[in-house]
């Protein structure tokens, strides 16, 4: 074992050679390569993100199931803990950084390169003549009509569940704290349920503005940003669905106790994330 | 667990329990940080030749005016490509191997904080070449729109373009993993004693580096994901016909952009920082107000974006804005400058071959910044942009600036990595034609760009051709006398050379000087305790 | 002709080989093209007078601070026997090199700012230009006098392939340049049709981005008769390298008479739309608007790129429905390379039309009138 050891309690735990991170290359290649293919019509694409795919999960069964196994065994001490949580929030604000990429864009076509395009500037004026540029919009230049999403309705209601699920996350939390299982199992499990409900919601809001509203991602910038975003952010809540699916899994598999739940809080944190940015999609996406 | 055989590292107590396959799935199974660091510095090394090639190609092309050696469309997939595989192969690669190799020495931890993590960073980047080097043979060839990948020339584009963005996308996830596991190790597997305010500098250049690649590694995940939907999926982010913007694009291209240089530079300052105090034997200078200094130009990196893009048409309040932000950047990196002055300042100099690259360094990067603060300079920027006066700008930071630091950081430490002394007189040779021919190759450049000459072109008008014959004169001559430097490192490598010493430089003071040369597999599994 | 171009590539090697052996190029080599362009406008002067005040500024302080490092390399070295101090603070210094290159920069930008407020105004022009980039030309559209043209390279494929020796003007030569009079504020209107382009005479000191879908604007006033030359300086493609921008300053006199003539141009060039064409007369016609638009891409031998640009020999396309190529060819393919060329005239469109489909191995027979374009634009 790589561990050292000062006084019976491993310092730090340095894990033994490993062949999951090649597995997940291997995997991420499939999959890079048979992307590019398929979005290029070439057949062996799908089959190559399909393996590729598949290789994914094994390696994150795998990989994790160790970590997990490496946990359960109390190799990790106070200080790998530590290493965790520092892991966990940088990744946290890479993710930040990743949205903020797309938010960026928003604000730049709101603000000014939708005005830009419009009557007013030389550009509207030369290029464009005719277009109004207003929010929503489809562009100057593409024609087909659709209807902007509401902000009432079912993203409110959206709004409503992801909140309540950070409550019930931290009431699971407090329990698990308490050492009191049976409640921690039942609130993760209400917040897992209120995730789901959440994307089944955003599922089913996709299709109405298919259908109905003819709102695309073809529908100009306004498609673009809206589906970007709000699709963006629904892999996020899926991710962190099954985050805390796997955590309710670790629970009733009796995993954790009230010091050492780390994997736990992890998830809780990526999910309140997932919360404020939703947040900031209500605000500048469904309603201004 | 079977017991398989394993490295010499007699003494030592805790090899007995190791465990380590033997052959190449030792390479690629690793979790230990030097192996790490090794694969690193080989996958760069690699690299550079693969890119050198593509340059020379280039500079065979531009000898002379007309159309000889390659046809245009391939002329900027060898432009792209050089661009693409320089920065994000050989450069960023590297500095990750020292960060690997080092930061768990100079700071006493055993290894790095998440040791297999380590490995899948590194092992993301083969796919990630393979992808970059694939998107040459499909139909329609690879990324042609330069490094930049600026829309809607990239939207246009064939298959290659998807593998490039693929390649993007996995070489930023390798860098966002990479940069978490050092920021942690930094933070949290310190020495006892280690505080931060006495960690050695390259640890702290290191330190914002990560931060930099973690704010804005995603932000270019963001911008190549646009492209993306927009090649295939019909979304309008680039595109003025749906409400979009070319030029949104450049924004947020350059919002990472403009912060990659500085992560290209930051280590190699961190390695400069740790050279100089070496062989001048005196500490360095002004330590408190240099690690001010990294923190400055990471900050002041986050608003100056815009200044990639003079000539878009942006308002005058831009215009300003940025060309103040850019310039005041000339501050933070002027401190460095004189501190490292100050650093030799009185000391007992010696010029060996680590020196000689850091001296090299100092000069040719101030030049480069010097150059960069012309560019700046908006007005005289409105000639020189997309010239190969810019160019010549980012060929004396990135080549001279970072590439000759990291020569430097690769005769510096080779002795403790391999055990082996490498030898001075071939790392002299490969200093001086190094440095000549890099001036050669580059100064030139500055005059072509100041008279005219647009960068990114195969054939050029008659009245650049002299100065163009002179740099690709000097390329080759440059690529050549790399040749020498590989010759340097095999030799250390496979023991030919004089054995080292644990401390083989007179004024190390550092921790891994503590060490025996070779450094043992495993080290600092009891932390050492620093005063 | 053979042997004094060889000649002076010899020479130039032999030049070459010599700066690079003695490794300061600039010495060797008679000191031209190593500057900006001279200046023909007070903004592009502003520039130059600009650079040459950093640049001095920058020696100055390069000299200085290295002058320090030199002195300090010969003086402290331990080969002298020089003894290391041991300090490494000093908060005086830091404070003085810190603010003294703040106050530094702030000379420099006080003229730089002064720059680029006269830049942006582009108030109170005389005349306007409206400027278009396309893969691999420009369009001048006068807008007050409602004339336009295209302009392309002419330095023949020859040149280029090293098979003739290369003219003066080698590649940075146009058949119609963009005409100016002299001491007038022009402003140019730049936009592009496809990919981004950058419209760039060095002498006036413009270099303007040209962004399809967007209009930006700049402004020069040429102090100078004569012929000024630039290139297109944003990457937009394979030919990026080829495509000059010339603009010729006339007197205003000059200027006036070409302006008159132009306009009388485009009312004669009128054409009757209803003309009904023979095959060849069209196909002989066409082949010229090919080389001119199409060229590029598909390749004079219509076998295109393989990969990037699909050949027109044998295209099904061509070959097909004749109201599906002249579709395509009057609005382009979205996302693809393949741009509208809606801009050509009737006649233009029918003849390169039939070309294609006539020309190579393609025998349809078929003539295209312009009528059927004219139909056909919606
Ligand atoms: C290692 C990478 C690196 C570094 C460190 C820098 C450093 C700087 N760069 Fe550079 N740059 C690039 C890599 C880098 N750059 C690249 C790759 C491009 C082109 C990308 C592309 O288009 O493909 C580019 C392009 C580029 C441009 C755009 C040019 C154009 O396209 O038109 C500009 C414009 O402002 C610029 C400015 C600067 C400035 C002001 C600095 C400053 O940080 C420099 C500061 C240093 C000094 C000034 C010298 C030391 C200081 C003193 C001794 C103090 C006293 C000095 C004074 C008071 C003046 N750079
Ligand atoms: C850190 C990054 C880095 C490095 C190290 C280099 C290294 C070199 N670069 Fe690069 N360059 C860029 C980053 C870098 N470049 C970027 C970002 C661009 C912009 C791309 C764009 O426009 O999109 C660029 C663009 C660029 C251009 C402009 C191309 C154009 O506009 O069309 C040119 C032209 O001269 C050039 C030349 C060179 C040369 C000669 C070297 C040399 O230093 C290379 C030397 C190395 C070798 C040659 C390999 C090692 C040796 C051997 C393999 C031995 C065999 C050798 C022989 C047979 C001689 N580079
Ligand atoms: C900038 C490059 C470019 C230029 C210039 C250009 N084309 Fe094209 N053309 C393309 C590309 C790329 C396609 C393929 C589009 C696609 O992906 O379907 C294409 C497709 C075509 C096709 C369809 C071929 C087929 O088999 O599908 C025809 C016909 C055609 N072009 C005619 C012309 C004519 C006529 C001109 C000049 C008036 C012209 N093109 C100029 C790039 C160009
Ligand atoms: Cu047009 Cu470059
Ligand atoms: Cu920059």
């Amino acid at each position: 074992m790589g561990s050292t050891t000062t006084g019976g309690q491993p310092a730090y735990y340095i894990p033994q050679p490993s062949h999951w991170p090649i597995t997940g290359s291997v995997a991420l290649l499939l999959m890079g390569m048979g992307a590019a293919f398929w979005f290029n019509g070439v057949a062996a694409g799908p089959w190559m993100v399909g393996t590729g795919f598949v290789i994914l999960l094994v390696m994150l069964f795998g990989w994790f199931g160790t970590v997990i196994g490496e946990s359960e065994a109390r190799l990790y001490s106070k200080r790998v803990d530590m290493s965790f949580r520092w892991s966990m929030s940088w990744f946290i604000f890479s993710e930040v950084m990743f949205f903020a990429a797309f938010f960026g864009a928003l604000f730049y076509v709101r603000n000014l390169s939708v005005p830009d395009l419009g009557a007013g500037s030389v550009t509207g004026n030369t290029l464009w003549p005719g277009y109004a540029s207003q929010w929503p919009t489809a562009g100057p230049y593409v024609a087909e009509k659709f209807t902007p999403m509401g902000a009432i309705g079912i993203p409110l209601l959206n709004t409503i569940i992801l909140l309540t699920s950070g409550v019930t996350l931290t009431i699971a939390h407090h329990a698990l704290k308490a050492g009191h299982r049976g409640s921690l199992a039942f609130w993760l499990f209400a917040t897992v349920a209120l995730g789901f409900t959440f994307l089944g919601f955003q599922i089913y809001e996709y299709m109405h503005a298919y259908s109905e509203l003819n709102l695309k991602l073809s529908s100009g910038v306004y498609g673009s940003t809206f589906f970007m975003l709000t699709g963006f952010h629904g892999a996020h809540v899926t991710i962190g669905a099954i985050m805390l699916l796997v955590m309710l899994g670790r629970v009733l598999k009796g995993h954790f106790d009230a010091q050492h739940h780390f994997a736990f809080e992890a998830a809780a944190w990526y999910w309140h994330f997932v919360d404020v940015v939703w947040l900031l999609l209500f605000v500048l996406v469904y309603w201004l | 667990m079977s017991s398989i055989p394993h490295d010499h590292v007699a003494g030592h107590g805790h090899d007995a329990h190791d465990h380590r396959p033997s052959g190449i799935m030792r390479w690629v199974t690793t979790t230990n940080h030097k192996d790490i660091g090794t694969l690193y510095l080989w996958f760069s090394f690699t690299m550079f030749l693969v890119g050198g090639v593509m340059a020379l190609t280039i500079r065979a092309e531009l000898f002379q005016p007309g159309l000889q050696v390659v046809h245009p469309e391939f002329f900027n997939q060898l432009t792209s490509l050089h661009g693409l595989i320089m920065v994000f192969g050989a450069i960023m690669p590297a500095a990750v191997g020292f960060a690997n190799w080092m930061i768990p020495l100079l700071i006493g931890a055993p290894d790095m904080a998440f040791a297999r993590m380590n490995n899948w960073s590194f092992w993301l980047l083969p796919p990630a070449a393979i992808l970059l080097i694939t998107s040459l043979f499909v139909p329609g060839g690879s990324v042609s729109a330069g490094w930049t990948m600026y829309p809607p020339l990239t939207i246009e584009a064939g298959m290659g373009m998807d593998l490039v963005i693929f390649a993007v996308h996995i070489m930023g996830a390798s860098s966002i993993m990479g940069s978490i596991n050092i920021i942690t190790t930094i933070l949290n597997l310190r020495a006892p004693g280690m505080t931060l305010m006495k960690m050695p500098l390259f640890c702290w250049t290191w330190l914002i580096t990560a931060y930099l690649l973690i704010a804005v590694m995603p932000v270019l995940a963001g911008a190549v994901t646009m492209l993306l939907t927009d090649r295939h999926f019909g979304t309008s982010f680039f595109n003025a016909a749906g409400g979009g913007d070319p030029v949104l694009f450049q924004h947020i291209f350059w919002f990472f952009g403009h912060p990659e240089v500085y992560i290209i530079i930051l280590p190699a300052f961190g390695i400069i920082s740790e050279i100089l105090p070496v062989y001048s034997r005196k500490p360095l200078f002004g330590y408190a107000s240099m690690v001010y200094a990294v923190a400055g130009i990471a900050i002041l990196s986050f608003i100056v974006w815009a200044h990639h893009m003079f000539t878009v048409g942006m308002p005058t309040a831009g215009l300003l804005f940025y060309m103040y932000a850019t310039m005041l950047i000339a501050v933070p990196t002027g401190v460095k400058v004189f501190n490292w002055l100050a650093t030799m300042w009185k000391g007992s100099i010696t010029f060996e071959t680590p020196m000689l690259f850091a001296l090299g360094f100092l000069f040719l990067f101030t030049m480069g910044g010097f150059t960069g603060l012309v560019c700046a300079i908006m007005p005289v920027d409105i000639q020189i942009h997309d010239t190969y006066y810019v160019v010549a700008h980012f060929h004396y930071v990135m080549v001279a600036g970072s590439l000759f630091a990291f020569f430097g950081g690769v005769y510096h430490w080779i002795p403790k990595w391999t055990g082996t002394m490498y030898s001075e007189k071939i790392g002299q040779w490969h200093f001086w034609l190094s440095l000549v021919f890099f001036n050669v190759a580059f100064f030139p450049q500055h005059f072509l760009g100041l008279a005219g000459m647009p960068r990114r072109i195969p054939d050029y008008a008659t009245q650049f051709t002299d100065w163009n014959m002179v740099s690709s004169i000097g390329a080759f001559g440059f690529g050549l006398s790399q040749l020498v430097f590989l010759w340097a490192v095999i030799k250390c490598v496979r023991g030919d050379g004089e054995k080292a010493p644990a401390k083989p430089w007179e004024g190390a003071t550092t921790l891994e000087w503590t060490l025996p040369s070779p450094v043992p597999y495993h080290t600092f599994e009891t932390p050492p305790v620093v005063k | 002709m053979e042997r004094t171009s060889k000649g002076i590539r010899g020479q130039r090697l032999a030049a070459a080989t010599f700066a690079a052996l003695s490794g300061l190029p600039g010495v060797a080599l008679a000191a031209r093209e190593w500057n900006l362009q001279t200046p023909v406008t007070e903004i592009a002067r502003q520039q130059y007078e600009l650079h040459t005040f950093i640049f001095w500024i920058c020696v100055i302080i390069f000299v200085g601070v290295f002058g320090v490092m030199f002195y300090s390399l010969f003086k402290h070295r331990k080969s002298v026997g020089h003894q290391a101090e041991q300090f490494h603070e000093n908060t005086v210094v830091e404070i003085v090199w810190t603010v003294v290159p703040f106050l530094i920069l702030f000379f420099m930008a006080y003229p730089a700012t002064k720059t680029i407020l006269a830049m942006k105004d582009t108030t109170a022009s005389e005349l306007t230009i409206k400027v278009t980039g396309y893969q691999w030309k420009w369009n001048y559209d006068y807008l007050q006098d409602g004339f336009g043209y295209y302009s392309n390279l002419t330095t023949p494929l020859a040149q280029i392939e090293n098979r003739e020796p290369k003219g003066e003007h080698y590649l940075l030569e146009v058949d119609n340049p963009m005409v100016v009079p002299v001491d007038t504020k022009v402003r140019v209107l730049i936009t592009a049709g496809d990919v981004l382009h950058a419209w760039w005479v060095p002498a006036f000191g413009v270099k303007q981005d040209a962004i399809p879908g967007f209009v930006r604007d700049s402004w020069f006033r040429a102090e100078k008769v004569g012929t000024f030359r630039g290139q297109c300086a944003e990457l937009c493609g394979k030919e990026h390298g080829f495509m000059p921008v010339v603009v010729e300053v006339k007197s205003k006199e000059d200027y006036a008479k070409w302006a008159a003539e132009q306009k009388a141009k485009v009312a004669s060039a009128a054409e009757d739309p209803s003309k009904v064409w023979d095959e060849k007369a069209l196909a002989e016609r066409g082949e010229k608007v090919f080389a001119a638009n199409c060229a590029a891409c598909h390749q004079a031998t219509g076998k295109g790129v393989p990969g990037a640009f699909p050949a027109l020999d044998g295209s099904k396309l061509v070959l097909g429905p004749t109201a599906a190529q002249i579709a395509l060819v009057l609005n382009g393919k979205a996302g693809t390379a393949m741009a509208s060329f809606k801009q050509l005239s009737n006649t233009d469109l029918a003849s390169v039309i039939t070309y294609t489909r006539n020309a190579w191995s393609n025998k349809t027979g078929q003539a295209i009138q312009p009528a059927e374009i004219q139909a056909a634009r919606k």
